[in-house]
């Protein structure tokens, strides 16, 4: 378990309903920094949710997301904040946010957390580069003087888009697309589009990474490849991850710190090695003993 | 020893292509015969009365069915050859050339057109043929190009963008004719409005996509024009506002008195200099609306309109507002549509809510259309074969000869122009332009299919 001063994101009493159904359920849990924390479970457990909880895509109906950047001591003033009703603190060394109170587009600009979709949502008909062009909107935008100064003064816009042009080759580089940076993204093969994806968002400069699903139809050697891009972002680019995944083998060779839910609620956290082992985890992927559904019906006066 | 029939020539079956070409006349007989197989007259006692038109008749359906004879005999084994073949190196290389060198061709032929006309024509005839060709076509290539931030470029549906060239005519008319601001002022504020105006209609509309889109800006556009004929008071209503100050050359007005234009060059006074002045003013215009386009598009903002054709949902994911986007898309649509109305009505210097009809949506959104979306050569050439076509019409009195005397082209325009969109649809379906060129380059320039591009959900 993560000390709890030592996260980037603390998710608090999470509880999403649509109507009558409660798809998330009083749901605590806190992703570490610098860690890759996995977020597992069968089908329809809730985890897309979740995510779209945290990115602003769905509004909380009750919990607190509490997203943190820089220096610890900032997690003091949490309960400050929340009872003053505001959005975020943000001091020189340090940031707090409350993600449950920012509209979607601010908590990838500010709170800098960024996603990935289960279902690839490139630009298709847009190239590769310009892809990850469009990726680095907010910093582009100051430099283009809010398009004024891009307008009316090309070249001074042209050098402020230098940076952005070397950080694309940067990512193009490290996913081996650089050959194909003037492809429509939506000619490239499954894989490179998952990857080209994940760096897209990591074009936005995030502290904390949400990936839904970016093993999902990956061939072994590309699930490998995969591998190493999340170990690399985790270690040299100082971004915590978060993933939603059903490859196992991903989970269990990446993940620092695996949380399992099943029907909303959360029955498992710890590291990859406590929840492959825990009961629970293996009744609800794989079903019980025959002996303990028995002895549970005659609990509840159900067996013959 | 029997030679092999080549293999590539396809077989012509001329009873069948005979066959074809009853159908198609039979069809046409059916189609044409409520539309111009009949007529209502109105007689001398001011009865309507039921007249036939049988040789019209008969011309059309006799094109129809040689037509189709042509095209089965000659045109679709001909087409079936050369879609064997692959283009001859020659020819792709001067196709690759003539698009290379097309823009400035079109640039030096825009500029020199006035001069060319009067060349050919001499200075009594220019007036029409650079008001009506040139002028005419260039506030559309304007609008058009306009339209195609909203539509092409951010792919949200708008049917009612007439109302911003309305708001620009009447801002223009009203300031002129209540305060006597020159056209040079009013220009930049005409064009404020209408974007400001843009802003307004994008409010509400923010969380409609698509159909819904395209509904709530159709109603925008006839809400606008329905104030304008009711508030009596302040736009006349029907009759239109006129007596517009018309633009002056640097404050020296297009007159034959002893301040004006001609008098103080030393020239001998003719209304052609008003006309090439007011051309040069459209072709300004027009530049501009494309130069700040390209830019844009190069900008982050005009990439984010792209984006959010593409995908909405990623967009927020990547932290742009896409509210500002759809905002700004608007604005700047509007705006150069504000310009074009305040233009127009300094031009025309006369307007009328006839002028700003869904009919002028419809045509400013076709062009869009035809030109294929976010294209800009494709708006232009739209633009000259819809509103050049028009205006062809009204010239083609030699048909008067054929069809006989009370032929009257220019009512025929609707048809061909049902005719042109239904081609466009058969074998250019998402437009004249079908490549989209990417508005950053990595290392290598490569346009991308359109197959590829969204068309966008508004």
């Amino acid at each position: 378990m993560t000390p709890a001063s030592d996260a980037v994101l603390r998710v608090e009493h999470l509880t999403m309903r649509f109507g009558g159904l409660i798809a998330v359920r009083d749901l605590s849990f806190t992703a570490g920094r610098s860690e890759i924390t996995a977020l597992i479970g069968p089908n329809g457990a809730g985890k897309t949710t979740v995510f779209n909880c945290i990115t602003g895509f769905y509004q909380p109906t009750e919990g607190r997301l509490a997203l943190h950047h820089g220096d610890r001591a900032v997690w003091e003033e949490i309960e400050a904040l929340t009872d003053r009703g505001d959005r975020s603190v943000r001091r020189p060394d340090g940031a707090l946010f409350l993600l449950e109170r920012l509209p979607d587009y601010l908590i990838t600009r500010q709170a800098k957390v960024a996603r990935t979709f289960q279902n690839i949502r490139l630009f298709p008909g847009m190239s590769v580069f310009e892809n990850l062009l469009v990726a680095q909107h907010n910093p582009l935008m100051v430099a283009s003087g809010f398009t004024f100064l891009g307008v009316f003064w090309p070249s001074a816009y042209g050098r402020a888009e230098k940076a952005a042009v070397e950080k694309a080759r940067m990512w193009l580089d490290k996913i081996g697309l650089t050959p194909r940076a003037d492809d429509p993204a939506g000619e490239l093969p499954y894989g490179d589009q998952r990857r080209l994806e994940i760096v897209r968002a990591m074009c936005t400069d995030p502290v904390l990474l949400c990936l839904d699903e970016p093993a999902a139809g990956l061939n072994p050697r590309e699930s490998t490849e995969l591998n190493q891009l999340l170990l690399s972002i985790r270690d040299e680019h100082a971004t915590s991850i978060l993933l939603i995944e059903h490859d196992m083998t991903v989970v269990m060779e990446i993940s620092d710190h695996v949380i399992v839910l099943d029907y909303g609620t959360k029955i498992s956290d710890g590291t990859p090695d406590h929840v492959r082992n825990d009961a629970s985890v293996i009744a609800a992927y794989l079903g019980v003993e025959d002996e303990e559904v028995a002895q549970a019906e005659a609990e509840v006066g159900l067996s013959p | 020893m029997v030679a092999e029939p080549p293999a590539s020539k396809p077989h012509v079956d001329v009873v069948r292509a005979i066959k074809d070409a009853a159908l198609a006349g039979l069809l046409a007989v059916g189609l044409f015969l409520p539309l111009i197989g009949f007529q209502t007259v109105t007689n001398i006692r001011n009865e309507l009365e039921l007249d036939t038109r049988w040789p019209l008749l008969a011309w059309f359906v006799a094109i129809v069915a040689g037509g189709r004879l042509l095209y089965s005999l000659a045109l679709a084994p001909w087409l079936a050859r050369r879609a064997g073949k692959a283009p001859s190196p020659r020819v792709a290389a001067f196709a690759a050339s003539f698009s290379r060198r097309f823009t400035p061709f079109a640039l030096a032929f825009v500029v020199l057109y006035p001069i060319l006309v009067i060349l050919f024509v001499g200075l009594g005839g220019a007036v029409k043929w650079i008001d009506n060709f040139g002028i005419q076509i260039l506030i559309y290539v304007m609008l058009g190009w306009g339209l195609n931030i909203v539509v092409g470029l951010a792919g949200l549906l708008d049917l009612g963008y007439v109302a911003f060239y309305a708001v620009g005519a009447y801002s223009y008319a009203l300031l002129a004719k209540t305060f006597g601001f020159s056209f040079w002022l009013l220009l930049p504020l005409a064009g404020t409005l209408a974007a400001f105006w843009g802003i307004l209609l994008g409010f509400p509309v923010l969380r409609l996509r698509g159909d819904y889109l395209a509904i709530v800006t159709l109603a925008f556009g006839e809400i606008v024009r329905l104030i304008l004929i009711n508030w009596v008071p302040v736009t006349n209503g029907y009759a239109g506002i006129s007596g517009i100050p018309r633009p002056t050359f640097l404050g020296i007005p297009f007159n034959a008195s002893d301040e004006g234009f001609a008098a103080t060059f030393g020239l001998e006074f003719t209304p052609v200099h008003r006309t090439i002045f007011l051309y040069y003013v459209i072709v300004g215009l027009a530049l501009l609306t494309a130069y700040v386009t390209v830019r844009l598009r190069r900008l982050p903002v005009g990439r984010a309109w792209e984006a959010l054709r593409e995908d909405e949902i990623a967009c927020r994911a990547l932290g742009i507002n896409t509210t500002n986007v759809k905002l700004t898309a608007f604005a700047m649509g509007g705006m150069f549509a504000g310009f074009a109305g305040s233009f127009f009505a300094a031009r025309q210097g006369f307007i009328s809510p006839e002028s700003f009809t869904f009919l002028e949506s419809a045509t400013i959104l076709s062009i869009v259309v035809l030109g294929g979306m976010g294209s800009q050569i494709g708006v232009a050439i739209a633009a000259i074969a819809m509103i050049g076509g028009t205006e062809i019409l009204r010239e083609l009195d030699f048909l008067k000869e054929v069809f006989g005397s009370d032929f009257d082209p220019t009512q025929y325009r609707m048809l061909l122009f049902g005719l042109a969109m239904v081609l466009i649809m058969i074998w250019k379906p998402r437009g004249l332009i079908a490549t989209r060129e990417p508005s950053a380059v990595f290392e290598r320039r490569r346009t991308i299919s359109v197959d590829l591009v969204k068309e966008g959900r508004g």
